[in-house]
């Protein structure tokens, strides 16, 4: 018995492929298994080789795996792109119709099982994806009747019978694979899982909640890969609570729009990725400047320009801390895990709202994007602040000559009074030009020396729960491996492999991007030989800010990957070798 | 009850004296009076150039954005506050060249603002470059020898659109223009009002002697329509877009907010942001 495995669906894209992997986590994920998938597709609708690796485990896992124990190919250029991920003994399973090969050098058992022509017979070829997934149980010794409950959410809709036809075509995979092989092989039977109940889900999906729970009435957004499904979620969620979604002309108007809601009072924000995120960084400014809260999620993909739509990379990170021109405050935070994605969401509001300023939830695509079991999320630490403003305030009568609100008043800790229109008395004035405490453009250079400085010290005293998660276990270590956004898994994963190899491995993957935890950071590199910074970047953009706020250049080492694809354990394990 | 006196504030505008805006300022503070409104209950959202200052000069709650993108931010406003009257305005320059993209996406999506645009044909605040509204061989300091670009016929194009209320007004014709931005607030929908406000300083062509000659009063039409709009688009043609009045108004179409699937009567700035348990309960158990 095993405790985890890696199975890969792949086919063209546009014939099921991602469902046939949906199914199959989707049911595993209910018997209580931990499941994490991650889909290879490209910017295309229909046709391209596209797959969905998913891997099956009795434990949490954050991560792909290095290897592979079973394939399931609907095409030839599947097994051709994909078997030499195999293990030694693997198996593929491949649609009969195409006659599937596999090279003869490689120690894998190929099956072909007729998926095309088993789902015919049934009436509709649609249902080989279910053939192969009854193939697939045949194999990890997994009943039939588990699928069932999953068939019947997706499928009632179209009736009874298409419910009874698809569990049977999942019956005669299985069958047809058991005849082949003469039955159970060995080394593919999964021990129980804890049969406890998770949510499947993405990053993207997480964060989505986050916003609904943390008080979100209102989106303005232009669709891109890989952020789409955030507004997706808000268009379905937000009518339930009277809120609304705009699907804007562009991002400018996204993110001005949410700034204008904002203004007035309403929790509003915007997602996109790279390129959006580019054309908003004026409004960023605008933000900073008038001091309206906004949350902006960038869900990094590949890069420059329109670079790899469907990849993974974090290569906007300095971007996000640096962009928009002039100086503002502004909070990057990356969460690292689906579970953070959704507190982080939630207190990126508080954040926005208590100091006014942008903030940017960053992740990357293998977070917003990667499929798995996430534990029930806990109510109790979702919490609601407005910092300075209260809508149901009465505002005495101010003594400003015109009757204006001192809403940009110099204040101690840098944050001024905040009021939304339609409140009596506070009328005050807006604008990204310099402004005196009343919003009225003045170009005194003592005002505006004032008005830089009382901005540019609300964060000094931000308060931000575990702005870097560590795992410490040496005083003195050998390698502290720092991350951020999706590499947690890898890393977690690499940790004990370089442990058992003699290496005395610490962990530190900061959440926390900007203003930088420099404090926390500090003493987890004076503990360690050698940084190494694992990132999906070319030119090391987390290391380069590391050195700029802790120094110790000579010891922060790069273990980069661009390519497009995330980093598996191994690559980590071999680069941190060579490293040392 | 406010007078129009309520929503003047002290501050000197800084156009130059004669400029057109000045006008465009009187006629919204008397309309916002004239219709009832309080100055805690109007958003003036402006862009950038020299008639984006306006947000300044009257005292209501003002925000004064960058340069092209007044409209998506008064949409935000009015989305998040139903119960505030939302005046967005910014030039020609602001609303026909760098924000003609947010001009176009807000007709059609008619969210109940009001955009008035003070159109002078040319780009006064960096001192004289041609505007998308210039005419042909108009000379500036970015088109020496001449503009060759078109100008665009925003009324035509507003209709194009799908525009629900387009009206065209002078800014020396205060008791109009007043009466035309009344319309335009009581308009249920996205109301676009273009107001010919002419540069003293850098047009020497489109002045205000020249308006006079050339503006074509919708009044003076004999049966003019307004809820017709081949009519409208018919008159604008002959006339080269030079007319007065409100060109044209469709009555019958919903607002944005009304037709908006599940968007709720209640602003939503004055609703309760707190989920419950249960609920909540139910939002995760749907991702089981």
């Amino acid at each position: 018995m095993i405790d985890q495995l890696s199975w890969k669906v792949g086919g063209q894209q546009g014939e099921g492929i991602d469902s046939t992997g949906e199914i199959f986590a989707m049911a595993l994920n209910r018997l209580g298994y931990y499941l994490y998938s991650y889909r290879h597709f490209s910017s295309r609708i229909k046709g391209g080789h596209t797959n969905n690796k998913i891997r099956v485990s009795t434990s949490e896992t954050r991560s792909i795996s290095d290897d592979l124990d079973i394939l399931i190919a609907f095409d030839q250029e599947t097994i051709d792109v994909n078997v030499h991920e195999l293990r030694d003994g693997g198996v593929v399973i491949g649609d009969s119709k195409f006659n599937p090969t596999v090279p003869e050098d490689l120690n894998v058992r190929l099956y072909a099982v007729p998926f095309t022509e088993i789902a015919s017979e049934l009436g509709t070829s649609l249902m080989k994806n279910m053939v192969a997934i009854g193939a697939t149980s045949a194999v990890l010794g997994l009943p039939v009747e588990s699928y069932l409950e999953v068939v019947e959410e997706i499928f009632s809709r179209k009736g009874a019978k298409v419910v009874e036809k698809n569990m049977e075509a999942i019956q005669k995979g299985a069958d047809h694979f058991n005849e082949l092989s003469g039955g159970q092989i060995d080394g593919f039977q999964l021990n129980k899982a804890d049969g406890k109940k998770r949510m499947f889900m993405i990053g993207n999906d997480a964060i989505a909640l986050g916003f609904v729970a943390g008080g979100v009435r209102f989106m303005a957004a232009y669709p891109i890969t890989p952020a789409s499904e955030i507004m997706e979620y808000l268009i379905k969620k937000l009518p339930e609570f009277g809120g609304t979604v705009i699907q804007t002309e562009d991002e400018i108007a996204a993110c001005t729009m949410a700034i204008g809601a904002n203004y007035a009072g309403v929790r509003t924000i915007t997602s996109s990725a790279g390129p959006g995120l580019s054309l908003m960084m004026e409004a960023l400014g605008l933000s900073g400047m008038t001091e309206v809260p906004l949350v902006v999620v960038d869900t990094q993909r590949g890069g420059p320009s329109t670079g790899l739509p469907t990849k993974q990379e974090q290569s906007d990170l300095m971007a996000m801390i640096y962009g928009t021109h002039g100086e503002i405050p502004k909070v990057v935070m990356a969460p690292s895990t689906v579970e953070e994605a959704f507190y982080d969401a939630v207190e990126a509001l508080n954040i926005a709202e208590e100091y006014q300023c942008p903030v940017i939830l960053l992740t990357d695509l293998q977070l917003s994007l990667g499929k798995q079991s996430v534990e029930p999320l806990d109510f109790n630490r979702v919490e609601i602040r407005r910092g300075k403003l209260d809508p149901s305030q009465e505002l005495p009568e101010t003594d400003d000559k015109d009757g204006y609100f001192k809403r940009y008043e110099v204040t101690e800790d840098g944050i001024s009074p905040r009021v939304i229109p339609g409140m009596k008395n506070g009328i005050h004035h807006v604008t990204g030009v310099e402004h005196d405490e009343t919003g009225k453009p003045s170009e005194v250079a003592a005002n505006r020396q004032k008005q830089m400085d009382k901005r540019l010290r609300k964060l000094n005293r931000l308060r931000f729960n575990v702005p870097v998660v560590k795992q410490i276990k040496h005083e003195q270590a050998d390698i502290l491996l720092v991350g951020f956004n999706s590499t947690r898994g890898v890393i977690e994963e690499a940790m004990p492999r370089l442990e058992a190899e003699g290496f005395k491995v610490n962990h530190a993957h900061i959440r926390l991007i900007h203003p930088f935890p420099a404090d926390e950071m500090k003493p987890l590199i004076d503990s360690a030989k050698t940084v190494i910074v694992v990132e999906n970047n070319a030119t090391g953009q987390l290391a380069n800010i590391l050195k700029m706020n802790v120094g110790q250049h000579e010891k922060i080492k790069n273990l980069l990957k661009y390519d497009g694809n995330p980093f598996l354990p191994s690559e980590v394990v071999m680069k941190c070798k060579e490293l040392v | 009850m406010a007078t129009f006196k309520d929503f003047r504030n002290s501050i000197k505008p800084n156009w130059c004296p004669g400029c057109g805006d000045f006008s465009v300022q009187a006629a919204i503070q008397r309309a916002a009076a004239n219709v009832g409104l309080e100055p805690d209950n109007l958003a003036v959202v402006s862009g950038i150039g020299c008639s984006g200052r306006i947000s300044g000069y009257i005292k209501s709650y003002g925000f004064h954005g960058i340069h092209g993108r007044s409209l998506p931010i008064a949409q935000g406003v009015k989305m998040a506050n139903r119960d505030l009257t939302v005046i967005a305005s910014g030039g020609d320059g602001d609303g026909f060249a760098i924000g003609m993209g947010h001009t176009v996406h807000a007709i059609r999506r008619n969210i109940d603002i009001t955009y008035i645009v003070m159109d002078n044909q040319i780009y006064g605040l960096t001192k004289g470059q041609t505007s998308p509204r210039s005419d042909v061989g108009f000379k500036t300091k970015s088109t020496p020898e001449g503009s060759v670009e078109s100008a665009i016929g925003i009324m035509e194009l507003a209709l194009t659109a799908g525009a629900t209320f387009v009206a065209q007004s002078f800014s020396t014709d205060l008791k109009e223009l007043t009466s035309i931005i009344e319309a335009g607030i009581n308009h249920k929908g996205f109301s676009l009002i273009n107001v010919f406000s002419p540069c003293v300083t850098y047009n020497k062509v489109n002045t205000y002697d020249w308006f006079k000659e050339h503006l074509v009063p919708l009044s003076s039409i004999e049966n003019y329509d307004s809820s017709n709009r081949m009519m409208a688009m018919q008159t604008l043609m002959e006339n080269k877009g030079l007319v007065k009045g409100i060109i044209y108004q469709d009555k019958v179409k919903p607002s944005y907010q009304d037709l908006a699937h599940g968007y709720s009567k209640e602003a939503l700035a004055k609703m309760d942001l707190n989920l419950s348990e249960e609920k909540f309960n139910q939002l995760m158990t749907e991702f089981m």
